[in-house]
């Protein structure tokens, strides 16, 4: 009996991986509104989850692809693969309304920058003071710190091995998750009671998922205004992540 | 029709791929250099595109909008399949790059709400903030 379900579930992999993150979603909703009561978002819990199956996935099969590893589950390589990633965040540019993007004007574009260039410096300085001297390395950690999209779409770019990636993807969900706590707690210190300092806020604060959580525990009115600039903020970190950042980094350590 | 808009989600994200793989190529780099960045720009130029022509039917939007509303368990997926064990034994670097870059961006915001205008002048305070850092650091310690 479980040897057919087992092989059921083996050959319809990506529709299990459906189902499987289904389930976690499910569970990390419950958990955010009995567990955090809603501070704390529930698709950063997901992620969270997902980073624990991907601990004891590497840990049963000592392979490199955590859960995807398990036969049972390769359905999630697939659906977490770079294919149907990039997919998916690329469609998520379809929602920025570029009129009202003219709205966030000269400021909004210095916050971007400054959200893109001031935590990859963060991030690539503890990336090479913990000891990591490559390019490669240096920049994809560097870019984890702008968000945790930015960091696996760059490694990806730039080829750096999968255990950078993962450090880089804990980097930027931590950030997230700091975000999502601290801003409605830091709210008054940010100044951010008004659509424009949202804006500036979206652009620096960067990751959407933080950003919209943080800001709808804030003010609810003002969460499309900072989506607004986060949105635009992982397409220009993928943009400057592989490019320019990359080449300065690599000037610099040679 | 459903199909179209997921079709030029597969046509924009298909060109920015190639395009970055141009670009890297002709900067000399063996890498795609900003391939989702300028798939996005194309997208948000499609959708400005068609704005002029009476915009895009409401399916249509549907098969864009279904990808982009499957962004977060998309990223839940590539978050089970990474290498987590080997990134456990690189130490705190997440935690410390992720504190310092959290805490560096909090002292910009503040600077830019509260200076509001001049472009310049808050990128010059946030080269400061650093060393001033530690001091407001706990902004949400009250």
């Amino acid at each position: 009996m479980w040897e057919m379900i087992e092989k059921g579930l083996a050959h319809n992999g990506l529709i299990t991986a459906f189902a499987l993150v289904g389930v976690v979603t499910w569970v990390s909703v419950l958990l955010s509104r009995h567990l955090t009561f809603g501070r704390v978002h529930s698709s950063a819990i997901a992620i969270v989850i997902g980073l624990i199956l991907a601990w004891i996935g590497g840990t049963i099969s000592g392979g490199q692809k955590g859960l995807a590893d398990l036969a049972l589950f390769s359905g999630v390589g697939l659906m977490g693969g770079a294919m149907l990633r990039d997919f998916a965040i690329v469609a998520t540019a379809f929602e920025v309304q570029a009129t009202e993007a003219r709205k966030a004007g000269m400021i909004g574009a210095v916050s971007l920058l400054l959200g893109t260039v001031l935590p990859f410096i963060v991030g690539a300085a503890v990336a090479w003071a913990f000891g990591y001297r490559d390019a490669v390395s240096i920049t994809t950690i560097g870019a984890g710190a702008v968000t945790y999209i930015v960091g696996p779409v760059t490694g990806a770019a730039i080829g750096a091995s999968s255990d950078v990636v993962a450090l880089s993807i804990a980097t930027g969900l931590i950030k997230a998750i700091l975000v999502m706590v601290f801003t409605p707690m830091s709210a008054r210190f940010l100044g951010l009671d008004n659509p424009r300092s949202a804006m500036v806020f979206g652009g620096l604060a960067g990751t959407v998922s933080g950003v919209t959580a943080g800001l709808a525990a804030t003010d609810r009115r003002l969460v499309p205004y900072g989506a607004l600039t986060a949105t635009f903020h992982t397409g220009l970190g993928c943009l400057m992540g592989p490019s320019i950042l990359y080449f300065c980094v690599r000037g610099l350590v040679g | 029709m459903i199909i179209y808009g997921v079709a030029l989600l597969a046509i924009c994200t298909l060109a920015g791929v190639i395009l970055g793989d141009l670009l890297g190529a002709l900067l000399g780099v063996q890498s795609n250099v900003g391939g989702v960045g300028i798939a996005m720009i194309l997208l948000i130029c499609a959708r400005l595109w068609t704005h002029r022509s009476g915009g895009m039917s409401k399916e249509c939007e549907l098969g864009v909008g279904f990808w982009g509303a499957m962004y977060i368990p998309v990223v839940v997926a590539m978050a089970a399949q990474q290498n987590v064990v080997t990134a456990l034994h690189g130490g705190p670097v997440a935690l410390i790059a992720a504190v310092g870059s959290v805490l560096l961006c909090g002292v910009t915001i503040a600077a830019i709400s509260r200076t509001n205008k001049g472009a310049p002048l808050p990128a010059l305070e946030s080269e400061i903030a650093p060393a001033a850092a530690p001091a407001v650091a706990p902004a949400g310690g009250r």
